[in-house]
Protein backbone atom coordinates (compact mmCIF):
# COMPACT_ATOMS: atom_id res chain seq x y z
CA UNK A 1 0.00 0.00 0.00
CA UNK A 2 1.13 2.94 -1.06
CA UNK A 3 2.10 5.78 1.71
CA UNK A 4 1.55 9.31 -0.18
CA UNK A 5 -0.53 10.62 -1.96
CA UNK A 6 -0.78 10.69 -5.74
CA UNK A 7 0.01 14.41 -5.18
CA UNK A 8 2.95 14.10 -3.37
CA UNK A 9 4.31 11.19 -5.48
CA UNK A 10 3.60 13.71 -8.38
CA UNK A 11 1.60 11.11 -10.29
CA UNK A 12 0.11 11.71 -13.72
CA UNK A 13 -3.12 10.74 -11.95
CA UNK A 14 -2.83 13.74 -9.26
CA UNK A 15 -3.62 15.64 -12.23
CA UNK A 16 -7.81 15.46 -12.58
CA UNK A 17 -7.39 16.18 -16.29
CA UNK A 18 -5.43 13.08 -16.62
CA UNK A 19 -7.89 11.34 -15.11
CA UNK A 20 -10.81 12.65 -17.10
CA UNK A 21 -9.19 11.93 -20.03
CA UNK A 22 -8.75 8.07 -19.26
CA UNK A 23 -12.47 7.79 -18.58
CA UNK A 24 -13.50 9.32 -21.73
CA UNK A 25 -11.09 7.52 -24.04
CA UNK A 26 -10.06 4.17 -24.93
CA UNK A 27 -13.33 1.48 -24.53
CA UNK A 28 -15.88 4.70 -24.28
CA UNK A 29 -14.30 6.68 -27.07
CA UNK A 30 -14.25 3.62 -29.84
CA UNK A 31 -17.69 3.09 -28.88
CA UNK A 32 -16.98 -0.72 -26.84
CA UNK A 33 -19.32 1.21 -24.09
CA UNK A 34 -21.49 3.61 -24.09
CA UNK A 35 -20.86 7.01 -22.61
CA UNK A 36 -22.71 7.42 -19.36
CA UNK A 37 -24.32 10.77 -21.35
CA UNK A 38 -25.72 8.61 -23.97
CA UNK A 39 -26.75 5.76 -21.29
CA UNK A 40 -28.82 7.89 -19.27
CA UNK A 41 -30.44 9.88 -22.26
CA UNK A 42 -32.08 6.70 -23.16
CA UNK A 43 -34.55 7.07 -20.57
CA UNK A 44 -34.55 10.72 -20.68
CA UNK A 45 -32.68 11.82 -18.63
CA UNK A 46 -30.07 14.04 -19.85
CA UNK A 47 -29.19 16.72 -19.05
CA UNK A 48 -29.24 15.36 -15.34
CA UNK A 49 -31.27 17.81 -13.37
CA UNK A 50 -31.24 18.37 -9.57
CA UNK A 51 -34.57 17.51 -7.27
CA UNK A 52 -35.16 19.30 -4.24
CA UNK A 53 -31.58 19.99 -1.99
CA UNK A 54 -31.47 17.31 1.14
CA UNK A 55 -27.98 17.19 1.82
CA UNK A 56 -25.21 19.99 2.06
CA UNK A 57 -21.52 17.82 2.19
CA UNK A 58 -18.75 19.84 3.57
CA UNK A 59 -15.53 18.68 2.73
CA UNK A 60 -13.40 19.96 5.96
CA UNK A 61 -9.75 19.19 3.63
CA UNK A 62 -8.15 16.19 2.57
CA UNK A 63 -5.60 15.46 5.13
CA UNK A 64 -6.16 12.58 6.85
CA UNK A 65 -4.56 9.98 9.14
CA UNK A 66 -4.66 7.13 6.57
CA UNK A 67 -3.71 6.79 2.89
CA UNK A 68 -6.20 3.79 1.73
CA UNK A 69 -5.60 3.00 -1.77
CA UNK A 70 -9.30 3.04 -3.15
CA UNK A 71 -9.62 6.60 -1.37
CA UNK A 72 -11.30 9.11 -3.98
CA UNK A 73 -10.12 11.65 -2.21
CA UNK A 74 -6.62 10.96 -2.53
CA UNK A 75 -6.58 12.26 1.39
CA UNK A 76 -3.16 11.33 3.05
CA UNK A 77 -1.33 12.53 5.58
CA UNK A 78 0.81 14.81 3.27
CA UNK A 79 -2.24 17.10 1.86
CA UNK A 80 -2.58 20.41 3.80
CA UNK A 81 -5.56 21.60 2.29
CA UNK A 82 -7.66 22.61 4.82
CA UNK A 83 -10.91 24.92 5.83
CA UNK A 84 -10.31 28.17 7.12
CA UNK A 85 -12.52 29.51 9.94
CA UNK A 86 -13.24 31.90 7.65
CA UNK A 87 -14.66 29.91 4.83
CA UNK A 88 -16.70 27.73 7.62
CA UNK A 89 -18.14 30.78 8.60
CA UNK A 90 -19.63 31.34 5.18
CA UNK A 91 -21.00 27.61 5.92
CA UNK A 92 -22.59 28.56 8.60
CA UNK A 93 -23.98 31.45 6.96
CA UNK A 94 -25.24 28.98 4.48
CA UNK A 95 -26.83 26.25 6.81
CA UNK A 96 -28.61 28.85 8.56
CA UNK A 97 -30.37 29.42 5.50
CA UNK A 98 -30.41 26.50 3.30
CA UNK A 99 -33.40 24.05 2.36
CA UNK A 100 -32.06 20.98 3.40
CA UNK A 101 -32.42 18.69 6.18
CA UNK A 102 -28.83 16.90 6.12
CA UNK A 103 -25.56 18.45 6.95
CA UNK A 104 -22.64 15.78 6.09
CA UNK A 105 -19.18 16.95 7.07
CA UNK A 106 -16.33 14.97 5.65
CA UNK A 107 -12.61 14.60 4.15
CA UNK A 108 -10.15 14.12 4.60
CA UNK A 109 -10.55 13.19 8.25
CA UNK A 110 -12.64 16.23 9.13
CA UNK A 111 -11.57 15.70 13.03
CA UNK A 112 -7.97 16.81 11.72
CA UNK A 113 -8.76 20.44 11.04
CA UNK A 114 -7.87 22.63 13.77
CA UNK A 115 -10.88 24.01 13.76
CA UNK A 116 -13.83 21.15 13.68
CA UNK A 117 -15.10 21.09 17.05
CA UNK A 118 -15.39 24.99 16.71
CA UNK A 119 -17.58 24.41 13.61
CA UNK A 120 -19.16 21.41 15.12
CA UNK A 121 -20.44 23.42 18.25
CA UNK A 122 -21.55 26.14 15.62
CA UNK A 123 -23.26 24.08 12.88
CA UNK A 124 -25.53 22.07 15.94
CA UNK A 125 -26.66 25.41 16.94
CA UNK A 126 -28.29 25.94 13.57
CA UNK A 127 -30.48 22.91 14.04
CA UNK A 128 -30.53 21.22 11.11
CA UNK A 129 -32.80 17.92 11.29
CA UNK A 130 -29.53 15.27 10.50
CA UNK A 131 -25.93 16.21 11.38
CA UNK A 132 -23.46 13.74 9.96
CA UNK A 133 -19.90 13.40 10.45
CA UNK A 134 -17.78 10.42 8.31
CA UNK A 135 -15.32 9.22 10.36
CA UNK A 136 -12.60 7.14 9.77
CA UNK A 137 -12.68 5.00 13.23
CA UNK A 138 -8.92 5.17 13.12
CA UNK A 139 -8.51 9.07 14.16
CA UNK A 140 -10.20 8.01 17.07
CA UNK A 141 -7.26 5.78 18.53
CA UNK A 142 -4.82 7.49 16.48
CA UNK A 143 -4.01 9.99 19.28
CA UNK A 144 -4.43 10.65 22.92
CA UNK A 145 -5.76 14.06 21.92
CA UNK A 146 -9.03 12.36 20.17
CA UNK A 147 -9.78 10.21 22.32
CA UNK A 148 -12.80 12.08 23.52
CA UNK A 149 -14.42 12.41 20.14
CA UNK A 150 -17.66 9.87 21.02
CA UNK A 151 -18.15 11.65 24.21
CA UNK A 152 -17.89 15.20 22.21
CA UNK A 153 -20.25 13.82 19.07
CA UNK A 154 -22.80 12.82 21.81
CA UNK A 155 -22.68 15.81 23.00
CA UNK A 156 -23.53 17.47 20.02
CA UNK A 157 -26.05 14.88 19.04
CA UNK A 158 -23.87 14.08 15.66
CA UNK A 159 -24.75 11.56 13.58
CA UNK A 160 -21.78 9.13 13.23
CA UNK A 161 -20.75 6.98 9.68
CA UNK A 162 -17.75 5.42 9.49
CA UNK A 163 -16.01 3.47 7.04
CA UNK A 164 -15.17 -0.02 8.02
CA UNK A 165 -13.37 -2.03 5.76
CA UNK A 166 -13.67 -5.46 7.17
CA UNK A 167 -16.41 -7.38 9.29
CA UNK A 168 -14.52 -10.39 9.60
CA UNK A 169 -11.26 -10.75 11.19
CA UNK A 170 -9.10 -12.70 8.75
CA UNK A 171 -6.37 -14.37 9.70
CA UNK A 172 -3.80 -12.06 8.75
CA UNK A 173 -5.54 -9.50 10.58
CA UNK A 174 -5.50 -11.43 13.91
CA UNK A 175 -1.64 -11.27 13.29
CA UNK A 176 -0.67 -7.85 12.33
CA UNK A 177 -1.37 -6.61 16.00
CA UNK A 178 -2.72 -2.77 16.85
CA UNK A 179 -3.05 -2.71 12.99
CA UNK A 180 -6.23 -0.64 11.07
CA UNK A 181 -8.90 -2.90 11.90
CA UNK A 182 -7.73 -3.25 15.57
CA UNK A 183 -8.15 0.41 16.12
CA UNK A 184 -11.65 0.60 14.25
CA UNK A 185 -12.83 -2.01 16.35
CA UNK A 186 -11.78 -0.57 19.50
CA UNK A 187 -13.52 3.11 18.63
CA UNK A 188 -16.28 1.04 17.65
CA UNK A 189 -16.60 -0.24 21.36
CA UNK A 190 -15.70 3.26 22.35
CA UNK A 191 -19.04 4.54 20.55
CA UNK A 192 -20.83 1.65 21.48
CA UNK A 193 -19.78 2.83 25.26
CA UNK A 194 -21.28 6.01 25.15
CA UNK A 195 -24.57 4.85 23.74
CA UNK A 196 -24.13 4.95 19.95
CA UNK A 197 -25.37 2.60 17.92
CA UNK A 198 -27.53 0.80 20.32
CA UNK A 199 -31.09 -0.94 19.02
CA UNK A 200 -33.14 2.13 19.78
CA UNK A 201 -30.64 4.84 20.26
CA UNK A 202 -31.31 8.03 19.06
CA UNK A 203 -27.30 8.50 18.74
CA UNK A 204 -26.43 6.90 15.08
CA UNK A 205 -24.05 4.92 13.80
CA UNK A 206 -24.08 3.85 10.37
CA UNK A 207 -21.23 2.19 9.02
CA UNK A 208 -20.10 2.26 5.07
CA UNK A 209 -18.47 -0.58 2.99
CA UNK A 210 -16.66 -0.53 0.31
CA UNK A 211 -15.48 -3.45 -1.68
CA UNK A 212 -11.59 -3.51 -1.28
CA UNK A 213 -10.75 -4.54 -4.63
CA UNK A 214 -12.05 -4.03 -7.89
CA UNK A 215 -15.67 -5.97 -7.56
CA UNK A 216 -18.70 -4.21 -6.93
CA UNK A 217 -20.52 -4.73 -3.53
CA UNK A 218 -23.23 -6.72 -3.16
CA UNK A 219 -26.72 -6.89 -1.91
CA UNK A 220 -26.58 -4.16 1.16
CA UNK A 221 -28.87 -5.96 2.89
CA UNK A 222 -27.24 -9.30 3.12
CA UNK A 223 -23.79 -7.70 4.33
CA UNK A 224 -25.40 -5.89 6.77
CA UNK A 225 -26.69 -9.23 7.88
CA UNK A 226 -23.00 -10.22 8.12
CA UNK A 227 -21.75 -7.24 9.57
CA UNK A 228 -23.90 -7.25 12.36
CA UNK A 229 -23.96 -11.06 12.90
CA UNK A 230 -19.76 -10.93 13.23
CA UNK A 231 -19.41 -7.71 14.59
CA UNK A 232 -21.87 -9.02 17.72
CA UNK A 233 -20.26 -12.22 17.82
CA UNK A 234 -16.71 -11.44 17.86
CA UNK A 235 -16.57 -8.40 19.53
CA UNK A 236 -20.13 -6.75 20.88
CA UNK A 237 -19.96 -4.13 18.81
CA UNK A 238 -23.97 -2.56 17.79
CA UNK A 239 -24.15 -0.41 14.95
CA UNK A 240 -27.81 0.48 13.15
CA UNK A 241 -27.57 0.89 9.42
CA UNK A 242 -24.62 -0.43 7.03
CA UNK A 243 -24.32 1.53 3.40
CA UNK A 244 -22.80 -0.35 0.82
CA UNK A 245 -20.88 1.72 -1.26
CA UNK A 246 -19.28 1.29 -4.72
CA UNK A 247 -15.40 2.55 -5.67
CA UNK A 248 -15.76 5.02 -8.13
CA UNK A 249 -13.24 5.07 -11.07
CA UNK A 250 -11.06 7.86 -9.92
CA UNK A 251 -8.30 9.05 -7.93
CA UNK A 252 -6.12 5.93 -5.91
CA UNK A 253 -8.89 3.58 -7.20
CA UNK A 254 -8.48 4.38 -10.84
CA UNK A 255 -4.92 4.19 -9.99
CA UNK A 256 -5.49 0.94 -8.60
CA UNK A 257 -7.87 0.01 -11.35
CA UNK A 258 -5.05 0.63 -14.30
CA UNK A 259 -1.84 -1.00 -12.15
CA UNK A 260 -3.68 -4.03 -11.53
CA UNK A 261 -4.92 -4.38 -15.26
CA UNK A 262 -8.54 -4.29 -14.05
CA UNK A 263 -10.01 -1.11 -15.03
CA UNK A 264 -11.88 -2.53 -18.24
CA UNK A 265 -13.43 -5.06 -16.58
CA UNK A 266 -14.02 -2.99 -13.70
CA UNK A 267 -16.13 -0.53 -16.76
CA UNK A 268 -17.50 -3.24 -18.35
CA UNK A 269 -19.00 -4.56 -15.03
CA UNK A 270 -20.16 -1.07 -13.95
CA UNK A 271 -22.18 -0.33 -17.31
CA UNK A 272 -23.33 -3.94 -17.18
CA UNK A 273 -24.73 -3.47 -14.22
CA UNK A 274 -26.59 0.06 -14.71
CA UNK A 275 -30.07 0.46 -13.50
CA UNK A 276 -31.82 2.82 -14.98
CA UNK A 277 -34.20 3.09 -11.77
CA UNK A 278 -31.03 4.52 -9.76
CA UNK A 279 -30.73 7.58 -11.98
CA UNK A 280 -33.67 8.96 -10.39
CA UNK A 281 -31.95 9.13 -7.19
CA UNK A 282 -28.23 9.97 -7.56
CA UNK A 283 -26.29 11.69 -5.08
CA UNK A 284 -26.47 14.92 -7.06
CA UNK A 285 -29.85 15.22 -7.54
CA UNK A 286 -30.32 16.31 -3.83
CA UNK A 287 -26.30 17.33 -2.55
CA UNK A 288 -24.63 20.32 -3.14
CA UNK A 289 -20.53 19.29 -1.90
CA UNK A 290 -18.66 21.88 -0.49
CA UNK A 291 -14.75 21.98 -0.89
CA UNK A 292 -12.46 23.20 1.83
CA UNK A 293 -12.13 26.41 0.09
CA UNK A 294 -15.57 26.95 -0.16
CA UNK A 295 -16.32 25.89 -4.64
CA UNK A 296 -19.38 24.06 -5.06
CA UNK A 297 -19.73 21.16 -6.68
CA UNK A 298 -22.77 18.41 -7.76
CA UNK A 299 -20.84 15.68 -5.87
CA UNK A 300 -17.32 15.09 -3.81
CA UNK A 301 -16.49 12.87 -6.59
CA UNK A 302 -16.87 15.64 -8.73
CA UNK A 303 -14.96 17.65 -6.98
CA UNK A 304 -12.41 15.62 -6.76
CA UNK A 305 -11.93 15.75 -10.27
CA UNK A 306 -12.20 19.83 -10.59
CA UNK A 307 -15.49 19.93 -12.05
CA UNK A 308 -17.10 22.65 -10.25
CA UNK A 309 -21.13 23.38 -10.38
CA UNK A 310 -22.44 24.75 -14.17
CA UNK A 311 -23.97 27.53 -12.48
CA UNK A 312 -23.07 31.45 -12.37
CA UNK A 313 -22.95 30.53 -8.28
CA UNK A 314 -19.54 28.69 -8.18
CA UNK A 315 -18.56 29.58 -4.65
CA UNK A 316 -19.60 29.53 -1.36
CA UNK A 317 -19.36 33.24 -0.55
CA UNK A 318 -22.04 33.51 -3.26
CA UNK A 319 -24.31 31.10 -2.29
CA UNK A 320 -28.03 31.10 -3.97
CA UNK A 321 -29.94 28.19 -3.22
CA UNK A 322 -32.30 28.72 -6.09
CA UNK A 323 -29.72 29.30 -8.96
CA UNK A 324 -27.99 26.33 -8.54
CA UNK A 325 -31.15 24.02 -8.36
CA UNK A 326 -31.34 24.95 -11.83
CA UNK A 327 -28.26 23.80 -12.91
CA UNK A 328 -27.42 20.82 -15.05
CA UNK A 329 -25.36 18.19 -13.20
CA UNK A 330 -22.02 17.50 -14.48
CA UNK A 331 -21.42 13.55 -15.25
CA UNK A 332 -18.83 11.74 -17.18
CA UNK A 333 -18.22 7.76 -16.98
CA UNK A 334 -17.22 7.92 -13.28
CA UNK A 335 -20.97 8.22 -12.58
CA UNK A 336 -21.99 4.45 -14.06
CA UNK A 337 -20.20 3.77 -10.14
CA UNK A 338 -23.56 5.71 -9.05
CA UNK A 339 -25.83 3.84 -10.77
CA UNK A 340 -24.83 0.58 -11.15
CA UNK A 341 -27.06 -2.53 -9.37
CA UNK A 342 -28.91 -0.61 -6.55
CA UNK A 343 -26.90 1.85 -6.87
CA UNK A 344 -24.81 3.98 -4.85
CA UNK A 345 -24.54 7.34 -2.57
CA UNK A 346 -22.74 8.63 0.66
CA UNK A 347 -26.15 7.05 2.35
CA UNK A 348 -26.00 3.44 0.46
CA UNK A 349 -28.21 2.55 -2.14
CA UNK A 350 -30.67 4.67 -3.93
CA UNK A 351 -32.87 2.28 -6.03
CA UNK B 1 -7.69 -17.23 -35.35
CA UNK B 2 -6.90 -16.39 -31.81
CA UNK B 3 -3.97 -18.01 -30.84
CA UNK B 4 -5.73 -19.17 -27.15
CA UNK B 5 -8.43 -21.66 -26.97
CA UNK B 6 -9.30 -19.63 -23.41
CA UNK B 7 -9.49 -15.54 -24.10
CA UNK B 8 -10.66 -14.28 -20.51
CA UNK B 9 -12.49 -11.23 -22.52
CA UNK B 10 -14.90 -14.08 -23.72
CA UNK B 11 -16.42 -14.22 -20.61
CA UNK B 12 -18.37 -10.82 -21.45
CA UNK B 13 -19.60 -12.09 -24.58
CA UNK B 14 -21.36 -15.25 -22.86
CA UNK B 15 -24.57 -13.82 -23.25
CA UNK B 16 -24.35 -13.71 -27.08
CA UNK B 17 -24.55 -17.45 -27.40
CA UNK B 18 -28.13 -16.49 -27.55
CA UNK B 19 -27.98 -15.33 -30.71
CA UNK B 20 -27.66 -18.26 -33.11
CA UNK B 21 -30.23 -20.26 -31.18
CA UNK B 22 -32.70 -17.71 -29.29
CA UNK B 23 -34.66 -20.10 -27.57
CA UNK B 24 -32.01 -22.40 -26.14
CA UNK B 25 -30.09 -19.64 -25.03
CA UNK B 26 -32.78 -17.35 -23.20
CA UNK B 27 -34.06 -20.59 -21.68
CA UNK B 28 -30.90 -21.55 -20.55
CA UNK B 29 -30.34 -17.89 -19.07
CA UNK B 30 -33.54 -17.70 -17.13
CA UNK B 31 -33.31 -21.16 -15.75
CA UNK B 32 -29.30 -20.67 -14.65
CA UNK B 33 -30.52 -16.93 -13.05
CA UNK B 34 -33.40 -18.92 -11.14
CA UNK B 35 -30.90 -21.74 -9.91
CA UNK B 36 -28.50 -18.97 -8.03
CA UNK B 37 -31.59 -17.09 -6.66
CA UNK B 38 -32.25 -17.08 -2.74
CA UNK B 39 -33.80 -21.00 -2.22
CA UNK B 40 -33.81 -23.60 0.17
CA UNK B 41 -30.14 -23.31 0.07
CA UNK B 42 -28.65 -19.27 0.25
CA UNK B 43 -27.50 -17.48 -2.82
CA UNK B 44 -24.05 -17.14 -0.74
CA UNK B 45 -23.97 -21.33 -0.11
CA UNK B 46 -24.57 -21.75 -4.16
CA UNK B 47 -22.12 -19.52 -5.31
CA UNK B 48 -19.77 -21.92 -2.93
CA UNK B 49 -20.96 -25.01 -4.85
CA UNK B 50 -20.60 -22.84 -7.82
CA UNK B 51 -17.10 -22.25 -7.19
CA UNK B 52 -16.35 -25.80 -6.39
CA UNK B 53 -17.94 -27.41 -9.46
CA UNK B 54 -16.31 -24.51 -11.54
CA UNK B 55 -12.71 -26.33 -10.20
CA UNK B 56 -13.84 -29.68 -10.96
CA UNK B 57 -15.18 -29.29 -14.59
CA UNK B 58 -11.91 -26.81 -15.22
CA UNK B 59 -14.08 -24.37 -16.34
CA UNK B 60 -11.88 -21.11 -16.17
CA UNK B 61 -14.63 -18.59 -16.75
CA UNK B 62 -16.87 -20.43 -14.54
CA UNK B 63 -13.66 -19.81 -11.65
CA UNK B 64 -12.97 -16.03 -13.18
CA UNK B 65 -16.64 -15.54 -12.24
CA UNK B 66 -17.63 -17.01 -8.57
CA UNK B 67 -14.21 -15.64 -6.97
CA UNK B 68 -15.44 -12.68 -7.96
CA UNK B 69 -18.81 -13.05 -7.19
CA UNK B 70 -17.42 -14.51 -3.62
CA UNK B 71 -15.95 -11.76 -3.01
CA UNK B 72 -18.55 -9.36 -3.62
CA UNK B 73 -20.70 -11.67 -0.98
CA UNK B 74 -17.91 -11.43 1.48
CA UNK B 75 -17.11 -14.86 1.05
CA UNK B 76 -13.27 -15.43 2.80
CA UNK B 77 -10.52 -16.76 0.54
CA UNK B 78 -10.74 -19.57 3.81
CA UNK B 79 -14.40 -20.37 2.59
CA UNK B 80 -13.20 -20.23 -0.98
CA UNK B 81 -10.68 -22.84 -0.66
CA UNK B 82 -12.17 -24.77 1.46
CA UNK B 83 -14.89 -25.56 -0.91
CA UNK B 84 -12.41 -26.07 -3.95
CA UNK B 85 -10.86 -29.06 -1.40
CA UNK B 86 -14.17 -30.27 -1.13
CA UNK B 87 -14.54 -30.54 -5.38
CA UNK B 88 -11.24 -32.03 -5.05
CA UNK B 89 -11.66 -34.69 -2.66
CA UNK B 90 -14.85 -35.40 -4.39
CA UNK B 91 -13.13 -36.02 -7.36
CA UNK B 92 -9.77 -37.70 -6.59
CA UNK B 93 -12.12 -39.81 -4.42
CA UNK B 94 -14.27 -40.58 -7.78
CA UNK B 95 -10.82 -41.62 -9.12
CA UNK B 96 -10.01 -43.51 -6.07
CA UNK B 97 -12.98 -45.73 -5.95
CA UNK B 98 -12.50 -46.92 -9.21
CA UNK B 99 -9.46 -48.36 -7.62
CA UNK B 100 -11.72 -51.29 -6.37
CA UNK B 101 -12.94 -52.31 -9.87
CA UNK B 102 -8.96 -52.45 -10.56
CA UNK B 103 -8.29 -54.57 -7.51
CA UNK B 104 -11.73 -56.70 -8.21
CA UNK B 105 -10.24 -57.23 -12.47
CA UNK B 106 -6.86 -58.50 -10.39
CA UNK B 107 -8.61 -60.81 -8.77
CA UNK B 108 -10.44 -62.56 -10.97
CA UNK B 109 -8.02 -62.71 -13.11
CA UNK B 110 -5.64 -63.73 -10.90
CA UNK B 111 -5.24 -67.29 -9.81
S1 LIG C 1 -10.64 6.58 2.27
FE1 LIG C 1 -11.15 7.89 4.01
S2 LIG C 1 -9.81 7.14 5.65
FE2 LIG C 1 -8.96 6.38 3.74
S3 LIG C 1 -7.44 7.88 3.10
FE3 LIG C 1 -9.38 8.44 2.10
S4 LIG C 1 -10.33 9.90 3.46
FE4 LIG C 1 -8.76 8.85 4.65
S1 LIG D 1 -20.56 10.85 -9.69
FE1 LIG D 1 -21.55 12.67 -8.86
S2 LIG D 1 -22.37 13.66 -10.67
FE2 LIG D 1 -21.97 11.57 -11.25
S3 LIG D 1 -23.91 10.50 -10.87
FE3 LIG D 1 -22.62 10.26 -9.06
S4 LIG D 1 -23.29 11.87 -7.71
FE4 LIG D 1 -23.98 12.43 -9.77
Amino acid sequence: MATKSLLARKDDLANTETQLEYLSNGIFANGELPTFKDKIAETGNFPLKPRKLEILQINLGYMCNQVCSHCHVDAGPDRKEIMTRETMQQCLEVIKKTGAHTLDLTGGAPEMNPDFRWFVEEASKAGIKDFIVRSNLTIIRANKKYYDLPEFFKKHNVHVVSSMPYYKREKTDKQRGDGVFDKSIKALQMLNDVGYGKEGSSLRLDLVYNPSGAYLPSDQEALERDFKEALKEDFNIDFHNLFAITNLPISRFLEYLIASENYEDYMYALVEAYNPAAVENVMCTNTISISWDGWLYDCDFNQMLGLKVASKVKHISEYNEDLLQNRNIIISQHCYGCTAGAGSSCQGTVA
Amino acid sequence: MQKTYYDPADLRKFGSITEWSEELGNKFFEYYGKVFEEGALSAREKSLIALAVSHVVHCPYCIDAYTKDGLQRGITKEEMMEAVHAGAAIQSGATLVHGVQMMNKYNKLSM
